[in-house]
């Protein structure tokens, strides 16, 4: 089973990344996902938590993530080195962000300069399920343009799809 | 059929949908809202024709739904937690009436403390109501349930109405992906409501009535033959649907792996996935353990629970639900059941998941454990600080 964990603020989108990726992976036949947000109130800005769940079996065990194969940060001002405790060995970080790290577990891009760019919007969560997508091979730019189509208004698709292609591009996949 | 990516509230709702109800009472409470949002969403694309009605409470929700049943209308309403309890006078109303309304009960712990997270102790209050009361384990199921549902109570030797529970948040909050029947599918499978229990000009007659001493212990026996009759009616509802759906179900319980099993978890709802989980990595290291999953708790598998366990070492009961004071009231149901067929393995009971608390894969290999050491108790699981959790 492959676990992402989704951290971003209320209004930035990563529980409908979670649910992309969901549908992106299970839509194959033999292929499951959960996606669910941390429970609970929900405010704009306020610190979230999604949660998607990727295994070729049906998944029995609901609970919450708490070790990651990737943790995925819309907002780098929601990371901090207790990211690492939620890692899996040999787990990544991909982290929106204009910042340079220095670490091979983390994968850093400025998703927020290419949603301006081809968005026009700093709306990073489909850039970043690119990312994820280019980066892990778990799912195919196909697969989340079909998630994208059938779960997103028509007037976003062209968009969103343009914002993952740009991603794959970033990563050199 | 279509596959799609839905909740356990979308699920269900859109099995409301195929089972096309000609009136809908709603009224909204967390975490049951989404699917009287998504009927409304349906009803107003066009896509279900049906009476939409916003009621001000939810015991005018099942008021209405009542009100619409007993005009021969199939009804469907939705609820939660306080929600349920509110409505609470009105359940043996609809039972005793034998009007067959179908509510989805979002699981949720009751107040107090307040808490709009998941526990079994709503639905579970209310087993003496009269209620057929089915709990699912995915959204898939969650689906099904509900066009199965409105066949079982409708059957005319049921006629009883139909409570299908799903685990607030964990089922009814969480995606996965669902085949969606067709409507030609569920229209083949879901006969139109037919009953001679309802207000006619043409055929008048007394309904909802009154019954003294003298006959009301009648009535009340053949209101209890009527949820017994669910158990011939499950299997051929199901019988009928795998042939159209070419989904299985198991009537009553579902079992896994508890052949041979030496000590068996006994569970209901959507943790049952993961004890299957850690049921399997126990057997990968040759250790003889089974799930057994109550899928109605009324009519209760008595006879079942019986055969499933009676060659076992020993047997838990894991549930979210106390009865304050005594035990959980699975566990007192499933004691009862064992008893009646002479069988004497120890019993524990393991109190878990109230308030929508996690129950982690660690915590159920635990209750493997102690059973296998022969412990017998009734433990409440994360009470935290010095207490063991240990009250017997």
């Amino acid at each position: 089973m492959t676990e992402i964990l989704w951290h971003g603020r209320g209004g930035q989108g990563a529980f409908t990344a979670a649910r992309l990726l969901g549908d992106a992976y299970s839509h194959k036949n033999g292929a499951y996902s959960l996606s669910f947000p941390s429970f609970g109130p929900e405010r704009r800005g306020a610190p979230i938590r999604a949660f998607t769940k990727l295994a070729d079996t049906p998944i029995g065990n609901r609970s919450e993530i708490k070790k990651a194969d990737y943790s995925i940060y819309l907002d780098d001002t929601l990371l901090d080195t207790a990211a690492f405790d939620e890692l899996k060995n040999g787990g990544r970080l991909l982290v929106n962000t204009s910042k340079k790290y220095d670490d091979p577990r983390i994968v850093a891009v400025d998703a927020g300069r290419i949603a301006r760019e081809v968005l026009g919007l700093p709306i990073t969560n489909t850039i970043l399920l690119g990312i994820f997508a280019a980066v892990s091979g778990e799912v195919s730019l196909d697969d989340v343009a079909y998630a994208i189509k059938r779960n997103m208004p028509k007037k976003l698709h062209d968009k969103n799809i343009a914002a993952l292609s740009a991603a794959f591009r970033e990563v050199g996949a | 059929m279509a596959k799609e990516f839905l909740s356990g509230d979308e699920a269900f709702a859109y099995g409301v949908r195929l089972a096309r109800p000609q009136v809908v009472s709603a009224y909204p409470i967390t975490p049951q809202t989404i699917v009287v949002e998504k009927l409304s969403e349906f009803v107003e694309d066009g896509s279900l024709k049906s009476e939409f009605i916003h009621v001000e409470s939810e015991h005018s929700a099942l008021s209405c739904a009542m009100g619409a049943s007993s005009v021969g209308a199939r009804a469907f309403t939705a609820t939660s937690s306080q929600g349920l309890l509110y409505m609470a006078e009105c359940l043996p109303y609809a039972a005793g009436g034998r009007f067959p309304i179908v509510m989805m009960n979002a699981n949720r712990s009751t107040a107090l403390p307040w808490n709009i997270y998941g526990d079994q102790r709503d639905s579970l209050s209310q087993l003496d109501s009269g209620w057929i009361q089915a709990y699912a384990q995915t959204a898939q199921e969650a689906l099904d349930l509900a066009l199965m549902s409105f066949y079982i109570a409708e059957d005319k030797d049921v006629s009883t109405p139909f409570m299908a529970n799903l685990d607030g948040f964990v089922l009814t909050h969480t995606y996965e992906v669902v085949d969606v029947p067709t409507a030609e599918q569920a229209d083949a499978f879901l006969p139109k409501f037919e009953t001679e229990n309802k207000m006619s000009l043409d055929k008048p007659k007394n309904l909802a009535f009154s019954a003294g001493p003298d006959t009301n212990t009648f009535f009340k026996f053949k209101e209890h033959c009527g949820i017994l009759n669910a158990k011939e009616v499950i299997p051929k509802a199901e019988k009928r649907f795998s042939e159209i759906f070419g989904r299985k179900y198991t009537g009553l319980t579902e079992s896994y792996k508890t052949d041979e099993a030496d000590y068996i978890i006994i569970t209901l709802g959507s943790i049952a996935g993961l004890v299957r989980e850690v049921v399997d990595k126990l057997r990968d290291r040759g250790e003889k353990v089974g799930l057994l999953r109550i899928r109605y708790m009324r009519p209760f598998p008595n006879e079942e629970i019986s055969a499933t366990v009676k060659k076992a070492k020993a047997a838990a009961v894991l549930e979210k639900d106390i009865s304050f004071g005594n035990e959980g009231a699975v566990y007192t149901n499933v004691n009862s059941a064992l008893k009646k067929a002479d069988l004497t393995l120890p019993t524990s009971n393991y109190i878990a998941g109230l308030g929508g608390r996690n129950i982690s894969a660690e915590e159920i290999e635990g209750i493997f454990a102690e059973l296998k050491e022969g412990k017998t108790t009734v433990k409440f699981i994360g009470i935290g600080g010095e207490q063991s959790g240990d009250q017997r």
